[in-house]
C-alpha cells in the first residue's frame, strides 16, 4: 500500500474523531488508493452533488443522516440545488409530500454544517476558490468552471466522496490535482463567431462528443463572458465528462499547446442544434438558468418581460441560487419578471426537479438543460437563445 | 484456507469482510443506478446478460461498474432493504461501486481475473487479505 497517512488522518480512519469521520476516511483513502494517490492534500471548499429527493431516495436520505449524527465539515462547504423552491415552492406546483421529503434532506446537511446554498453556481455567491486551490466539488458544471476558468484543482466528485472532503478537510492526492494531469492534450480551432449562451452550448456539445475526457485547447474565441463560461462548462461536461479546457487568452492555466488540431465550423454547431431540436416540439415549458442564472442575466429577462404577459398554456422557469434571488427582489426585477407570469425559481432547476408528466416541450438556451429534460423527464425540446425562449413564451 | 481450494489470485481490498456464497457471474458491466430495482435486488437494465436474475445474496462477479454517481446509493438501498450482493469482485472496481461498498460495508475485491469464475460456484471472498477462492 503506497498511500501515507499523517498521524491525523489516521486518527481519523481507526475512528478517533467519531463514526461518521471514519467512514468519510475509508471513502478518501479507497479512492485514493484505487488511482495510485501517494498522499492526501487538504482542501479548502467543498460542493456537494446529490441535494434533489427526486434522484437520492429515502436510501440516500438515510445514509445522510447516519453521517449527520456526528459527522461535521471542517471546511466551507456549499450544497447542489434542491427539487424545489425552498420557499415559494407550493406555487410551482410541486407536492406537500415531495416538499416534507426535501426539507429532511437539505435539514440533515444543515446539521453537518453544510451551508444550504442549493445551486449549481457557488462560486457566484461565496464560494469562490482562488487560482491554485486545491478543492473538492461535485456538480460537474462547477467542477468544469473551477479547473478551468477559476483555475482551482478539483477531480469529478460524486455526492458520498464530496461528503467525506467536507467531514475530513481532505482529498486524495490524484489526477486533476497533479499539474501533469492539467496539460492539454487536443486543440480546437473554432471557425465562428459565438455570440449566445446558446452557442457557447452548442460548441460544448461539439467538443465534449468529440474529444471524450480528453482536455481540449481551444483558440479562436476573442471574448466570453462568465455567463458564456459557465454554459460552455456545463455542456463539455454533460456530453463528454470533460473536467477541465484551456481557451487560449481567456483562461488562466498553463499547458503546452497540443499539435493534433480540429476545426470547429458553425456548419458543426448547426448540426449540434439539429440534434438537439426535436422536430414537431410542442413548446409549453421555457426554462433559463442551467447552470442558474446571474443577476446580469435575470435583469435582462426582466427587461424582456416588463409590461409584458406569458401566453397561457406556457410555463416559465428562471432558475438561480436564493442569493442572487433576493437581490433580484430588491432590484425589482422579481416583480418585473412575476408580474409577466414568469417565475424567478431559486434553489431548483428543470434538470433535479420532479417534472416528469407535467410538460411536453422544453425551450431553453441550455444544451445540458435538454439533456436531461429528455432523458429524465421524456420532454421534446429545442434550443435557442434567452431572447428567442422569452419571445416563444409571449407568443 | 479451505481444503482443496483453488486460490484464483490475490486482488486487491475495496472494502473488507470474508464471506463464502453462491457465485453470479456476468461479462457485462453494472450500472446500479437505473440497472438494478434498490428494493428487489433484480437486475432490469434492457438486454443485460443478467436481466431478471436478483443480485440478492450473490456473490457477484462483473468487470466493472458504469453509470451515474447515484449508484453508490441504490447499493446501500439494496443493504436496508436485505437484498445486497454478499460480496462484490471485479477487474477494476470503479468509484461509484467502490463508495457504494464503503457506505454500505459490502465486502469488495478487485484486480481479480474473473473469466475464471463460473455462476454457481461456491466461492469465498476474504476482502481483508484481497484473496477470492473457489471452494467447491
Amino acid at each position: 500500500m503506497k498511500l501515507e497517512l499523517t498521524k491525523e488522518e489516521n486518527e481519523m480512519l481507526e475512528g478517533k474523531q467519531g463514526k461518521a469521520t471514519r467512514k468519510a476516511m475509508e471513502i478518501i483513502t479507497t479512492l485514493g488508493e484505487i488511482y495510485g494517490a501517494e498522499k492526501l492534500i487538504p482542501v479548502s471548499s467543498v460542493q456537494i452533488a446529490g441535494v434533489s429527493y427526486h434522484n437520492l431516495g429515502e436510501a440516500g436520505l438515510e445514509f445522510l443522516s447516519e453521517m449527520a449524527e456526528d459527522g461535521r465539515t471542517r471546511v466551507l462547504t456549499t450544497l447542489n440545488p434542491a427539487g424545489m423552491d425552498m420557499e415559494e415552492w407550493k406555487k410551482h406546483g410541486i407536492s406537500e409530500d415531495f416538499a416534507l421529503d426535501q426539507q429532511r434532506v437539505v435539514d440533515t446537511f444543515e446539521k453537518m454544517g453544510v451551508i444550504t446554498t442549493c445551486t449549481c453556481t457557488p462560486y457566484l455567491i461565496g464560494n469562490l476558490p482562488h487560482y491554485g486551490e486545491h478543492i473538492a466539488w461535485a456538480e460537474s458544471s462547477a467542477v468544469c468552471f473551477s479547473n478551468s476558468v477559476i483555475g482551482a484543482l478539483t477531480n469529478r466528485e460524486g455526492g458520498p466522496s464530496a461528503l467525506a472532503s467536507a467531514l475530513t478537510g481532505r482529498t486524495a492526492e490524484y489526477g486533476l490535482h497533479l499539474p501533469e494531469n492539467r496539460i492539454a492534450e487536443v486543440k480546437y480551432e473554432i471557425d465562428t463567431d459565438l455570440t449566445e449562451t446558446d452557442d457557447f452550448g452548442l460548441l460544448g456539445h461539439v467538443i465534449g462528443g468529440r474529444t471524450g475526457r480528453m482536455i481540449p485547447y481551444i483558440t479562436g474565441i476573442r471574448h466570453a463572458t462568465m455567463e458564456q463560461l459557465k454554459s460552455f462548462s456545463a455542456s463539455v461536461a454533460t456530453y463528454g465528462g470533460v473536467a477541465m479546457f484551456h481557451i487560449e487568452g481567456i483562461t488562466p492555466n498553463r499547458t503546452t499547446i497540443p499539435e493534433r488540431t480540429e476545426v470547429i465550423t458553425r456548419e458543426d454547431l448547426n448540426k449540434a442544434r439539429a440534434t438537439l431540436d426535436d422536430e414537431m416540439a410542442i413548446i409549453d415549458f421555457i426554462s433559463v438558468g442551467c447552470p442558474h442564472a446571474s443577476i446580469k442575466e435575470i435583469a435582462e429577462i426582466a427587461q424582456m418581460l416588463d409590461g409584458k404577459q406569458v401566453t397561457e398554456g406556457k410555463t416559465v422557469w428562471i432558475t438561480t441560487a436564493k442569493p442572487t434571488k433576493d437581490l433580484a427582489i430588491k432590484m425589482g426585477y422579481y416583480d418585473k419578471i412575476e408580474r409577466a407570469g414568469a417565475f424567478l425559481v431559486a434553489d431548483a432547476c428543470c434538470a433535479v426537479a420532479p417534472l416528469e408528466g407535467r410538460f411536453t416541450g422544453l425551450m431553453t438556451d441550455s444544451a445540458k438543460a435538454c439533456f436531461y429534460a429528455r432523458g429524465k423527464n421524456k420532454f421534446k425540446t429545442e434550443i435557442r437563445t434567452v431572447a428567442e425562449c422569452i419571445k416563444e413564451a409571449l407568443s | 484456507m479451505y481444503q482443496g481450494g483453488v486460490v484464483l489470485v490475490q486482488g486487491r481490498k475495496i472494502f473488507k469482510g470474508k464471506v463464502v456464497g453462491e457465485a453470479l457471474v456476468t461479462g457485462e458491466d453494472i450500472s446500479f443506478y437505473g440497472g438494478c430495482d434498490p428494493e428487489t435486488g433484480e437486475i432490469v437494465e434492457k438486454g443485460h446478460h443478467l436481466e431478471g436474475k436478483s443480485v440478492s445474496g450473490k456473490i457477484l462477479v462483473f468487470p466493472t461498474g458504469k453509470g451515474s454517481t447515484v449508484g453508490s446509493y441504490v447499493l446501500y438501498a439494496l443493504k436496508k432493504a436485505e437484498k445486497a450482493p454478499l460480496a462484490i469482485v471485479n477487474r477494476t472496481t470503479d468509484p461509484v461501486v467502490a463508495v457504494g461498498c464503503i457506505i454500505s460495508e459490502i465486502p469488495a475485491v478487485d484486480q481479480i481475473d474473473i473469466s475464471r469464475l463460473e455462476t454457481g460456484q461456491r466461492v469465498e471472498v476474504d476482502a481483508n487479505n484481497g484473496v477470492v477462492s473457489i471452494v467447491e
